[in-house]
């Protein structure tokens, strides 16, 4: 049968390649001709070349807030997947346990990031915060504004009290997901508690985690909101992260031909990271 | 229209025009052998010309990056080899 051809279609999906190419494509543009240029202001630029690349690349500055970047994010995914599956498979399947965890679960998720910064911002303070307070008074030498150490802890305790959740729905939704005849199977069998977990529960929940190591990371990745909030990249630079490291750089200085080669840089490594966790789902799909 | 804001450059305006003109030829090619194309290739799992060319481009810029962080500012031998690498990704991926 010979296949009908209607290019009308292309008419539907304008109105997205307007919004895309407004909101991405034309930014992304001037970024790579800011990228090769020099300017004072006043929209007066000077050609640079790929000098801004070449001093990005060679400096120490981006390469230890790209490190620290690495470290966060990993310390950030080292503890909320294990702890985001532990929550889930303790969660109630049924009852009336079961809308009172969800709410739990979505409560952290539905604030605004600058608000959770704050929160832990005020919370960590030895003079009038909850946390701080109650650290000092037990002994510990805690405070987030001197304290590099202080401060990691902090922002990674903010991330996993913001993002848990995350990764708990997730699993949850694969978790329940799953028909009652295989436990069934399992209970005939006189499977472990373990082996239930290992044969039954993690590799219907694969897909579920897929998604939330992807999203987990990329978001860790270009975590900017909530360290700004709380220790504004300090004490020193301990806390900055690229994004942080790139506003100092694109609004505090002024440097936008190399705040442009940063972001070109960033970018591709976001995107080499995305495709990288994107061909490894779909093709666990397709073995699947 | 006032595009000085976007600060374009002949470099960068030639840059984007090639990148343009090959997703146009894509679409081109695209019309007269429709599918994509798709296969596996040296990587074990399917793509299709649209992944290649996405993969030729992203490894051509981490090719460019690479020369400059490592040989000097003469990217011109990093085009010669990334315009190697993509032949072959879209020889062998």
């Amino acid at each position: 049968m010979e296949k009908t051809w209607n290019n009308k279609a292309w008419f539907m999906v304008l109105p997205v390649l307007v919004l895309v190419a407004f909101s991405a494509v034309i930014p992304l543009m001037t970024v790579v001709n800011y990228s090769v240029q020099d300017t004072f202001g006043g929209n007066q630029f000077f050609w640079a070349g790929a000098e801004w690349f070449e001093e990005m690349l060679h400096s120490d500055r981006f390469w230890a807030a790209m490190g620290r970047n690495l470290i966060f994010s990993a310390i950030i995914l080292a503890i909320q997947i294990p702890l985001g599956i532990f929550i889930a498979l303790n969660m109630p399947r049924k009852g009336w346990g079961v809308p009172v965890c969800l709410v739990l679960m979505a409560l952290p998720l539905l604030i605004p990031w600058n608000v959770v910064g704050t929160i832990w911002q005020v919370f960590g303070r030895i003079d009038i915060g909850l946390l701080g307070y109650t650290l000092h008074a037990l002994g510990f030498d805690y405070n987030y504004v001197n304290d590099p150490f202080d401060a990691w802890v902090t922002v990674i305790i903010m991330d996993v009290w913001h993002w848990t959740s995350l990764v708990v729905l997730l699993c949850y939704a694969g978790l329940v997901s799953i028909p009652d005849a295989f436990y069934q199977a399992a209970k005939i069998d006189g499977a472990s508690r373990w082996a239930v977990f290992r044969y039954i529960q993690l590799p219907k929940m694969q897909r579920v985690l897929l998604i939330a190591v992807l999203l987990r990371f990329m978001d860790s990745f270009m975590i900017y909101t909530e360290p700004f909030v709380v220790t504004g990249g300090g004490p020193g630079n301990s806390t900055t992260f690229l994004s942080i490291d790139l506003v100092k750089m694109a609004v505090g200085q002024f440097d936008l031909g190399p705040a442009a080669a940063m972001s070109i840089i960033y970018f591709l490594i976001v995107l080499l990271l995305s495709w990288v966790f994107y061909t490894v789902m779909t093709n666990y799909d397709v073995e699947k | 229209m006032d595009f000085s804001w976007m600060a374009w450059t002949l470099p960068t305006a030639a840059f984007f025009i090639t990148i343009f003109l090959m997703l146009v030829g894509m679409g081109v090619w695209e019309y007269f052998s429709p599918g994509g194309n798709p296969r596996v290739g040296i990587l074990r799992f399917e793509t299709t010309r649209g992944d290649r060319l996405f993969v030729s481009l992203l490894g051509s810029a981490f090719i460019h990056l690479a020369w400059l962080g490592l040989i000097g500012p003469n990217l011109w031998w990093a085009l010669a080899l990334a315009v190697v690498y993509a032949i072959g990704v879209f020889r062998f991926v």
